[in-house]
């Protein structure tokens, strides 16, 4: 893989080093979960009103593809394969490409409950794919924040159990804030990253909810809120359950009132919960110590990017400091032996400025592989997610499984109370009647419920394999990417000073 | 009581030169910290090496504190005008820092390079305040000390200068006189128009030199860091992962130490020097006020001489019974005048040639200073660069797994 540029294949020689990291570099494109955001992403020129991606052409026309893969503006990097990072190569050439630009400020049209009837912004949606599940190839859509809130929502609906990377949070500022640019930008660049994150999950990038949010124009089409129960699956259509009788429904309700508060922690089981699957117990505390590593190695890489960059910057400012030390000795000079040695601090101030630059571009990279950790802050709360899935559908079981015998319990009673009755008891036999039709409605919930509680439970398992493997790449590539550049630019400012020691070796005094 | 220059011996600084040339040679070493509490101070061992006949030896030992160096430093002030005096380390620091071992060291190494400097400057190695320094038991010393800080009570004495200054411009300015009472040749200017810019360059080069150390060690404790998180994160991790995490926070914890080292390294042999010609340039500025004394001294003296000589023409053509008087006061004042003179126009030759012996002292010295400086650097990122290379092989052979 690394050594494909040169013809040997040894990563021990200082000179593949240097130039490692000037070729295309595959380390630093991931393969797996997600796109591993620049600091500077892409800008794309796509402008809205002369879409060439409008879905009103055949998709198959000679139209000019939009430039996707345009250079990053903002790098300075030797290394250029910014544009790569969306690139999400899964198995062999399936690929989707996701990106959002554009955001523009609309007014509120209809007046609702939900609209506050000022404006709110828009975001274009554009969409490269190969998948066949996408009848075509290219689609372009207008969202507003809101519709990814629905969009998020129904994906949870559908595919519990699963790893669903988090969605950007809503922000409870004004509407004035919410249009001021730096946010809006903010945002843009965190739709972007969630999308593509969605787009990299092997089964939600083929969902309904998916296909339909990136590929329908106009209104999204897919319901705010949830009344239904939803049946997910690998197809993804919201399938009805057969719906149960007054008594059935009223628990359905219940029961989705207590998944919704389940909250987002490891802690313990939840009221009610008896969770005796000790596999299950032991990964998730596993998980939970994973996730508490990961935020604090992502803390800590933040303060080393940091730390980098100030060195960088005062490795200039003193560059800086003695060019201007140089020019004032030069102008000034009183005497000619004083610009003869002047020649040495400007060599000195040269090499400063040139490894404040390497320091620069050291940490640009920097913050590309050590933002995996970063993603990783994601994914673990997908994991959450899905382990709440778990317990709360388990919740739903064993509350079911309590409701029918205690259903049964108290049909025993009345049957046995109206036995004692001679020739039967018309209300009670009523009664009955009307307790064993709601004792099989609970049993058929009972059913579905334990099938969710299955189904949940091999999602889980898949979903953490995957992401254990996954999660193993990643952060192998990380590293590796981390080490590479600090071997490369290390050697780069190495050359830098051995030039000025040399230049300055007649001022050496010393043995050292 | 002074060697004039011209009788100066061109004295050297090695003991192993052949011994019929003359030598001198002084080190500062063995800070040993004495006394208890707020009295608490440290003590220096300075050991000398001469042939010089003026001398109680080839090698004498004595024991000094800082307040000795400053004894020594005022007096030689004092007493070589026109002379760029070494310039002394700070005195005070933060009480805390005040006993830490690199400060002590940095000290030591500053107190070194200021007694080498007046031992091998041309004139100030044969000055007796010098040879008292360097010889005088620890109770004579003290004594001279606590004597001088009586009659050269230097602070006292810069006010009342001030003060008369002040009082002499705001009196000439109220009387209407226009006495020049600067020098404002052309060169003159030039010269200190240079010393003062240079003042502002160079210590604008050492805050960031100083910066630059800080943000070595913010480097260094920052890789610490996350060195060890990487660790606790690979713990939570099965393999290959959990090993190899382990490792790299292995390395990111060596590469801390060696960056936390060529910190020291910049502070000692790049900031400091900066910061020890910043104070020098700022001790020159107090040599080019010293001069600005003299040559008011010089004006003011001559001009009231020739006031005097008119004065006493005066008194003789009216065969005044005062001429007596008037005659001795004119010859005085015309010996302080000339004096004066003679002052001045020695601070002036000094001058001239110190400019000449500190610019070549600045480049060589600074010379020296950004050799280690790159050579530090260099060390530093090739050791990094070996740190993290080592770790590539097993990176490899992970990722083709």
């Amino acid at each position: 893989m690394m050594g494909s540029e040169n013809d040997e294949n040894s990563l021990t020689s200082k000179e593949d080093m240097s130039n490692l990291f000037l070729h295309d570099d595959p380390l630093t494109r991931t393969n797996v979960n997600g796109s591993h955001n620049l600091s500077p992403p892409p800008i794309i020129i796509t402008p809205a009103d002369s879409d060439p991606l409008s879905t009103t052409n055949p998709p198959n026309s000679n139209i000019e593809p939009p430039p996707f893969y345009a250079d990053v503006i903002f790098s300075s990097f030797d290394d250029n394969n910014a544009s790569d990072d969306y690139y999400i190569p899964h198995s062999s050439d399936d690929y989707i490409k996701i990106t959002v630009s554009s955001p523009k400020k609309e007014q509120e049209t209809e007046r609702s409950m939900l609209s506050s009837g000022g404006s709110y912004v828009t975001y274009l949606i554009t969409t490269r794919t190969n998948l066949p599940e996408y009848k075509g190839t290219d689609f372009t859509v207008r969202r507003r924040f809101r519709d990814v809130v629905t969009l998020a929502d129904r994906l949870a609906e559908a595919y519990r159990g699963f790893c669903i990377p988090p969605r950007p949070d809503k922000s409870v500022v004004e509407s004035q804030v919410m249009q001021r640019q730096e946010f809006v930008e903010q945002r843009r660049v965190a739709l972007e990253k969630y999308l593509c994150r969605l787009g990299a999950h092997p089964v939600i990038r083929c969902s309904d909810e998916l296909k339909i949010f990136l590929q329908v124009e106009g209104k999204l089409p897919l319901k705010m809120g949830t009344d239904v129960p939803g049946e997910g699956g690998g197809g993804g259509s919201v399938v009805e359950v057969a719906q149960p009788v007054r008594g059935g429904r009223d628990l359905f309700r219940v029961f989705k009132e207590l998944r919704q508060t389940v909250s987002n922690d490891w802690g313990g089981a939840k009221p009610g919960v008896v969770e005796e699957d000790k596999e299950f117990l032991e990964r998730k505390e596993k998980m939970h110590d994973l996730e508490k590593e990961i935020i604090n190695a992502s803390q800590q890489a933040e303060t080393l990017v940091k730390a980098q960059q100030d060195m960088g910057e005062t490795m200039g400012e003193l560059g800086l400091a003695f060019i201007k030390l140089t020019k004032f000795d030069n102008e000034e000079a009183v005497f000619n032996s004083q610009r003869a040695r002047a020649n040495d601090m400007k060599n000195l101030a040269t090499a400063a400025v040139k490894a404040s630059r390497f320091y620069r571009e050291l940490n640009s990279q920097t913050v590309k592989h050590l933002d995996t950790l970063h993603d990783y802050l994601g994914v673990m709360m997908a994991v959450q997610g899905a382990f709440a899935d778990r317990s709360s559908a388990l919740l739903t079981l064993q509350m079911l499984l309590s409701e029918v015998s205690s259903l049964e319990g108290r049909a025993e009673k009345l049957e046995a109370a109206s036995a004692k009755v001679f020739g039967g008891d018309k209300s009670r036999v009523k009664k009955i009647e009307e307790l064993k039709e709601t004792i099989k409605a609970t049993e058929d919930a009972k059913n579905v419920a334990i099938r969710d509680y299955e189904r949940i439970k091999e999602n889980n398992r898949s979903e953490v394999e995957r992401l254990d493997r996954e999660r193993r790449a990643d952060f192998l590539n990380m590293m590796k990417g981390f080490v590479v550049n600090q071997v490369g630019y290390a050697e780069k400012m190495a050359n830098v000073w051995t030039k000025v020691a040399e230049e300055t070796c007649l001022y050496n005094r010393d043995s050292s | 009581m002074e060697i004039s220059t011209e009788q100066a011996r061109n004295v050297m600084q090695s003991p192993r030169s052949p011994s019929s040339q003359p030598y001198l040679s002084a080190s500062v070493t063995d800070p040993v910290k004495l006394g208890n509490g707020v009295q608490a101070y440290i003590s220096y061992r300075v050991i000398t090496k001469t042939n010089l006949p003026e001398y109680q030896g080839p090698e004498k030992i004595v024991i000094r504190r800082y307040s000795d160096f400053v004894w020594l430093r005022d007096r030689l002030f004092e007493k070589f005008k026109g002379v760029f005096v070494p310039p002394l380390p700070e005195k005070s620091a933060v009480e805390k820092f005040r006993f830490s071992a690199e400060f002590i060291e940095m000290r030591r190494a500053a107190l070194d390079i200021f007694v080498n400097r007046i031992a091998s400057h041309p004139e100030l190695q044969h000055s007796e305040d010098l040879r008292t320094f360097l010889q005088a038991d620890e109770e004579t010393m003290e004594r001279f000390r606590f004597q001088e800080t009586g009659i050269f009570n230097k602070k006292p004495a810069d006010f009342m200068q001030m003060f008369r200054d002040v009082q002499s411009k705001v009196s000439d300015a109220v009387l209407g006189k226009e006495k020049p009472v600067e020098e404002t040749t052309p060169e003159y200017e030039k010269l200190k128009h240079y010393i003062f810019e240079l003042e502002n360059h160079l210590a604008e080069a050492q805050k960031h030199a100083y910066r630059l150390v800080k943000r070595h060690r913010e480097l260094g404790q920052s890789l610490l860091d996350f060195g060890k998180a990487v660790k606790l994160l690979g713990a939570c991790e099965g393999e290959p992962t959990g090993k190899l995490f382990s490792d790299l926070g292995t390395k990111s914890e060596l590469v801390s130490i060696k960056l936390q080292k060529e910190a020291q390294q910049v502070l000692m042999n790049f900031e400091e020097p900066l910061k020890d010609y910043v104070r020098y340039v700022q001790s020159i500025k107090a040599t080019i006020t010293e001069r600005a004394t003299a040559f008011k001294q010089h004006c003011e003296l001559a001009e009231t001489t020739k006031l005097k000589e008119i004065n006493l023409d005066k008194l003789m053509l009216t065969r005044s019974d005062k001429v007596g008087e008037a005659e001795i006061e004119y010859r005085e004042i015309k010996a302080e005048s000339e004096e004066a003179t003679i002052r001045f126009e020695r601070i002036v030759k000094r001058m001239n040639e110190e400019i000449v012996r500190f610019q070549e002292q600045r480049m060589e010295e600074m010379g020296v200073a950004f050799h280690q400086f790159a050579k530090g650097q260099a060390r530093l990122a090739n050791g990094i660069a070996d740190a993290w290379r080592a770790l590539l092989p097993k990176l490899e052979a992970a990722s083709s797994a």
